[in-house]
């Protein structure tokens, strides 16, 4: 049976912009609804703090989730299809424990070595945490790649991946043991994950970046749609391997680099999004799966980030709680649904 | 321009290299594929006959020797032409869900579709087409991984299809079905070598559905290496009782097929005529009683139109109206007379 893709797409949508509204409308300083309109639209000159609430709080967090959500779980989708495994995630190969790693070499020493606690130096401190996260995130990756082209099987190079992960972990903890308990602090903090540490410049930075992967990935729709078939028809079929293996590895992994690096380890959305997607549109063509992902991932990223500001909350509810304890009884129930559609068939 | 259509083999020597060592699985084969024919590869199983395949597909490369495709080397082809040239169809299973029969076939053009994978008109009268010739349009729309192992099989034979290639390669495609669909897709090879003028080449362990169907058999085995021919030649030469030959196994000429023979340990007289007499003595032969009218014996078996007679020694007659029940009572009498 299909499934009218272009209505369920649509839907989407606007489940999109209903979470996008409802992420600049609800949030810890009531502001009501005519007046938020007005200052979307510019024709406002009331109250200047609730302006900048909503341009230099509100839209940029809203953004964020929306361009992270759709990243990792377009990242998410790839990795499950070239490893053709159904756990795999964006976080699968150890590139987001690499973020992780530069984050703790940048925040643990510079307090043990320098003397500057890089938490207190502020916007600074932001930008180098940005660019360590980048900087640990693509040598793990450079490595994993270095590794996958060297090794034939798939569920190879996933465990070495996984290993290369633990490693990484590993090496925290060393950083950890050696800090002082203010900066181990400040990397716990950033490791919650977050949609509302980007802002300003950076936020238009990160966005443009995504703006400019996203449309990459998909120039992989046809690769990933023969590696489902399996290596060997897929060689058959005219494709190269190694090379899909290396592009698609590539273009997931600097999609994970980039959204951890400014939003920190985002768990479980990666992973989730594309098994919901799969269910909904009943099909394995990423054709539709791709676009599908993203549209999805953005939209429960926006759901996630407005559950953890919720009123009474105000923010102080890390989003990876929120993207684990609403996601996995969703997919469960997902997978349960499945399972029953398939016995009635 | 026919002859330019074949697989030549040339002195291949296949196997794996490990670090440097070279593992060699069979050495030194010399032979040829005929396009327009089925040629089913037979061999007991380690002896390389997956390996071959995936020789001749290009997965794997020769560890010596070469393999011509229309007059060139197998080696100088890029993955991407042979994806135009060669189709295969594995024994592995693809775990494939959510994918429909027909987005499948439609996988097996991704050779000729755009960067999109967009399929043209064109595109979708091959896949059609292919569908058509294997006789699956009642499961167009139903999903891979819902199909039976028989109906996934077929639909794997119309992707390849749908790549429209001279050549298929399938590695055991009758594994894991049920004889009626054996038979099927044995059938349905041959009639599309034939038709299509392709050159389908296989794998199998299905013996008497070979050596009934195929154009061409290849016997793989450590002695002799490969050999080739008609499934009749073969027999002509011996080669084929030789190959399998092992006790309890019988090759007969008659019927050009494989018999499973048990030693005979009692001989007996054997009367009568057509179906229900041959069925009578094979039941006898299963019991290692060899019955025949040539025998002659002090007790005897007289197969008539109604009943199974057994006349004793002793001049006495049992009548027996079914073959289970005859079975009984010359099992009575042996236990008799042995007594």
């Amino acid at each position: 049976m299909k499934r009218p893709v272009a209505l369920y797409m649509l839907f989407i949508i606007i489940l999109i912009f209903i979470f996008f509204l409802l992420n600049i409308i609800l949030g810890s300083v009531q502001i009501p609804f005519r007046d938020v309109w007005d200052i979307l639209w510019g024709d406002y000159n009331g109250n200047e703090i609730w302006q900048n609430i909503i341009w230099k709080s509100r839209v940029p967090q809203a953004l964020t989730a929306l361009v992270a959500g759709a990243g990792l779980s377009v990242s998410g989708l790839q990795m499950q299809t070239v490893f053709r495994n159904p756990l795999a995630g964006p976080s699968v190969l150890g590139i987001s424990s690499g973020a992780s790693m530069g984050v703790a070499f940048v925040v643990l020493l510079s307090g043990s070595l320098g003397g500057v606690a890089l938490s207190k130096i502020g916007i600074m401190g932001e930008i180098a945490l940005t660019i360590s996260a980048i900087i640990g995130s693509l040598s793990i990756m450079a490595l994993i790649i270095f590794v996958s082209q060297k090794v034939k099987g798939n569920v190879t190079l996933l465990i070495i991946g996984v290993m290369i992960g633990y490693v990484a972990n590993a090496v925290i903890g060393v950083l950890k043991y050696f800090s002082v308990e203010e900066d181990i602090r400040a990397y716990v903090i950033w490791g919650l994950g977050s949609f509302a540490r980007v802002s300003g410049n950076q936020m238009t930075l990160f966005v443009s970046i995504m703006l400019v992967l996203l449309p990459v990935s998909f120039l992989l729709v046809k690769t990933l749609n023969l590696l489902l078939l399996g290596d060997a028809y897929a060689r058959n079929l005219g494709l190269n391997i190694k090379r899909a293996r290396l592009q698609v590895i590539t273009c997931s992994g600097v999609l994970v680099a980039i959204v951890t690096a400014y939003c920190g380890p985002i768990i479980f959305l990666g992973l989730a999004v594309p098994h919901l997607c799969r269910t909904m549109f009943r099909t394995s063509d990423h054709r539709i799966l791709m676009p599908a992902s993203l549209l999805m991932g953005g939209a429960m990223a926006l759901v996630c980030n407005l559950i953890a500001r919720m009123p009474g909350f105000e923010g102080a509810l890390p989003v990876n709680s929120v993207t684990a304890l609403v996601g996995a009884p969703v997919v469960i129930s997902v997978l349960f649904n499945k399972r029953r559609n398939d016995i009635n068939e | 321009m026919m002859g330019n259509k074949h697989i030549h083999i040339n002195h291949l020597t296949i196997g794996y290299k490990e670090r440097g060592n070279k593992k060699t699985v069979a050495s030194d084969i010399n032979a040829t594929i005929r396009s327009g024919e089925l040629t089913c590869l037979l061999g007991a199983n380690g002896i390389g006959k997956s390996t071959l395949l995936r020789t001749l597909s290009g997965f794997q490369t020769p560890l010596e020797g070469e393999i011509i495709i229309r007059e060139r080397r197998l080696s100088d082809y890029t993955d991407k032409e042979l994806a135009g040239i060669i189709g295969v169809v594995l024994t592995e299973k693809c775990e494939l869900r959510n994918m429909t029969v027909e987005e499948l076939v439609g996988m097996g053009r991704s050779p000729y579709t755009g960067f999109w994978g967009r399929l043209s008109k064109h595109d979708k009268e091959v896949i059609d087409n292919s569908i058509k010739l294997v006789n699956i349009e009642h499961l167009r729309y139903q999903m891979v991984h819902q199909l039976s192992d028989g109906e996934r099989q077929k639909a794997m034979i119309a992707k390849a299809l749908a790549q429209e290639t001279d050549i298929i390669f399938l590695d055991e495609p009758t594994a894991f079905l049920d004889f009626p669909s054996k038979v099927e897709i044995m059938q349905l090879l041959h009639r599309l070598s034939h038709s299509g003028n392709r050159t389908i080449f296989l794998s199998t362990h299905d013996l008497e559905l070979a050596l009934q169907i195929a154009d061409k058999v290849w016997l793989m085995n450590r002695e002799v290496g490969v050999q080739t021919g008609t499934p009749e030649d073969l027999s002509l030469n011996g080669s084929l009782s030789h190959f399998f030959l092992r006790k309890g196994i019988r090759f007969d000429m008659e019927s050009g097929l494989f018999r499973i023979s048990k030693q005979a340990t009692v001989s007996t007289r054997l009367t009568g005529e057509g179906n229900r007499y041959t069925m009578a003595q094979k039941a006898l032969a299963r019991h290692g009683i060899d019955a025949s009218r040539e025998n002659s014996s002090d007790w005897y078996i007289e197969v008539t139109d109604e009943y199974f007679n057994v006349h004793h020694a002793n001049g006495e007659t049992e009548q027996t109206s079914s073959i289970e029940d005859l079975l009984q009572s010359v099992q009575n009498l042996l236990a008799a007379l042995s007594r």
